[in-house]
């Protein structure tokens, strides 16, 4: 019996997250401020540095602005927050959340299991400690947001390569491959339902002016679909949402 | 006569698949909780390596209380002494390994807080990067725990539940004890500026 209560406690304490976290912005974005603390320029300009620098290396470091993590720890919070979200790759686990608590006047850094080692617990504490609370206490705070994503930046560099244009190429190729098969056995089977249908040549004919139409607008549309992503890879980066990874609990907090 | 031996015969053959699959599960489940437990250590070592460290930082400042010192110190060689392999994961183990464990976040809370009363300390380098090496173990203690907290109530459902709950006793899986969440535990070292 006593485990049955016990059970039933774990329960409740998983329960008793479910309420306090805000779902990720839609559509994706890797700067989430809830808050309203980065007029639009600043918040179009944090966003396309960190959308560039995942889309170059694959780590994802998100920005999240939330009025109060209370009543939970700013840290467990963090890692909840990552986890949930799934921030940075599954399997790489490469993701940085860099949370800011406005009410608290706390910050704090997590970072994925993946990350601990390019930026272990001190670092993180130091970035905090000399980069991002002198300025948050002048109340500068994109210049603080901004320096600290610089400085993790400067830490996390060489850590992960970015493979996420080359799958994507493969994965391209390997549907337009998929289409063609498709449509060759479409046509023999066609064409072999036709030749058994025996006496209706009108169809047959039909059938084969329609076979080379569909094979060119198949490759026409797959084509297209590859120019657009290349395209907005020049004048803004794309965020596809975020990867699945995982947070340990590495990191550090601080106020200011 | 020989239409009942089939009956029995396939009766013992349904049965018999069912308890294979359900000792597979278990073994994975098992598993699973292993790998977890092992998190658990790890991160609680790692707490443990961290501490002479910071006893020896913390000695150098001028005059620092001993009788301080040496009670994490005690306590550290305490809680190192209890390990438990996978398959000691009962109840009352669990609680033991806990005690001792807590018995160290206890002091070490009580050694940063005198430490407070030495500037020269707060201003070190070395002390700081220490307190936020054991702030963040803090941290990972925390999650493992419930990681492990987790998978073990996964398991443990399984092991109690009938019909499982039969071959589970009868291979021998035992259901494992949790972490138990505790005022101390909630007070352990928080790091001020």
């Amino acid at each position: 019996m006593r485990y049955a209560s016990l059970v039933i406690l774990l329960l409740l304490g998983t329960g008793l997250w479910a309420q306090d976290f805000p779902q990720p912005m839609s559509p994706p974005r890797l700067l989430n401020d809830y808050v309203g603390m980065l007029n639009p320029t600043e918040n179009a300009t944090l966003e396309q540095k960190l959308r560039g620098y995942a889309d170059s290396t694959s780590t994802q470091i998100t920005v999240v602005v939330v009025k109060s993590t209370q009543p939970y720890p700013a840290g467990d919070y963090a890692f909840e927050l990552g986890r949930r979200w799934g921030v940075g790759q599954k399997g790489k686990n490469n993701g940085i959340v860099l949370l800011w608590a406005t009410d608290d006047r706390k910050i704090f850094i997590a970072t994925g299991r993946g990350m601990e080692g390019a930026i272990p617990d001190v670092i993180a504490k130091r970035i905090i400690r000399e980069v991002i609370s002198p300025d948050f206490k002048n109340q500068m705070y994109y210049r603080g947001l901004n320096n600290g994503v610089d400085e993790i930046v400067k830490y996390a560099t060489g850590e992960f390569k970015s493979d996420g244009t080359e799958g994507d190429e493969d994965i391209g190729l390997g549907v337009l491959i998929f289409i063609i098969i498709l449509i060759v056995i479409i046509i023999i089977i066609f064409s072999n339902i036709n030749r058994g249908g025996g006496g209706r040549r009108r169809s047959y004919h039909d059938g084969g002016g329609w076979i080379p139409y569909t094979t060119y607008s198949g490759w026409g549309s797959s084509s297209g679909s590859w120019g657009d992503s290349g395209n907005s890879g020049g004048g803004g980066f794309d965020f596809g949402g975020f990867g699945g990874g995982d947070f340990g609990g590495g990191g550090a907090g601080g106020d200011y | 006569m020989s239409k009942t031996t089939l009956i029995v015969v396939a009766v013992l053959l349904i049965l018999g698949m069912y308890g294979c699959n359900t000792y597979n599960g278990l073994v994975g489940k098992d598993e699973t909780v292993n790998s977890a437990w092992a998190n658990v250590q790890s991160a609680y070592q790692r707490r443990a390596d961290l501490i002479p460290n910071l006893v020896n930082t913390v000695q150098g400042a001028a005059n620092f209380e001993k009788g301080t010192l040496t009670a994490v110190i005690e306590a550290r060689s305490k809680a190192t002494g209890i390990t438990l392999k996978p398959d000691q994961l009962t109840p009352e183990n669990i609680q033991k390994f806990q005690a001792a464990q807590e018995q160290l976040s206890g002091t070490l809370s009580r050694l940063l807080v005198s430490v407070e009363q030495y500037p020269q300390l707060k201003a070190n380098q070395n002390f700081l990067d220490l307190q936020a090496q054991l702030e963040g173990t803090e941290n990972r203690i925390k999650v493992e725990r419930d990681n492990f907290n987790g998978v073990v109530k996964e398991y443990n459902q399984s092991v109690r539940t009938f019909p499982a709950s039969m071959f589970a006793g009868m291979f021998g899986f035992q259901s494992k004890g949790y972490f138990e969440a505790s005022q101390a535990a909630q007070t352990a070292p928080t790091v001020k500026f």
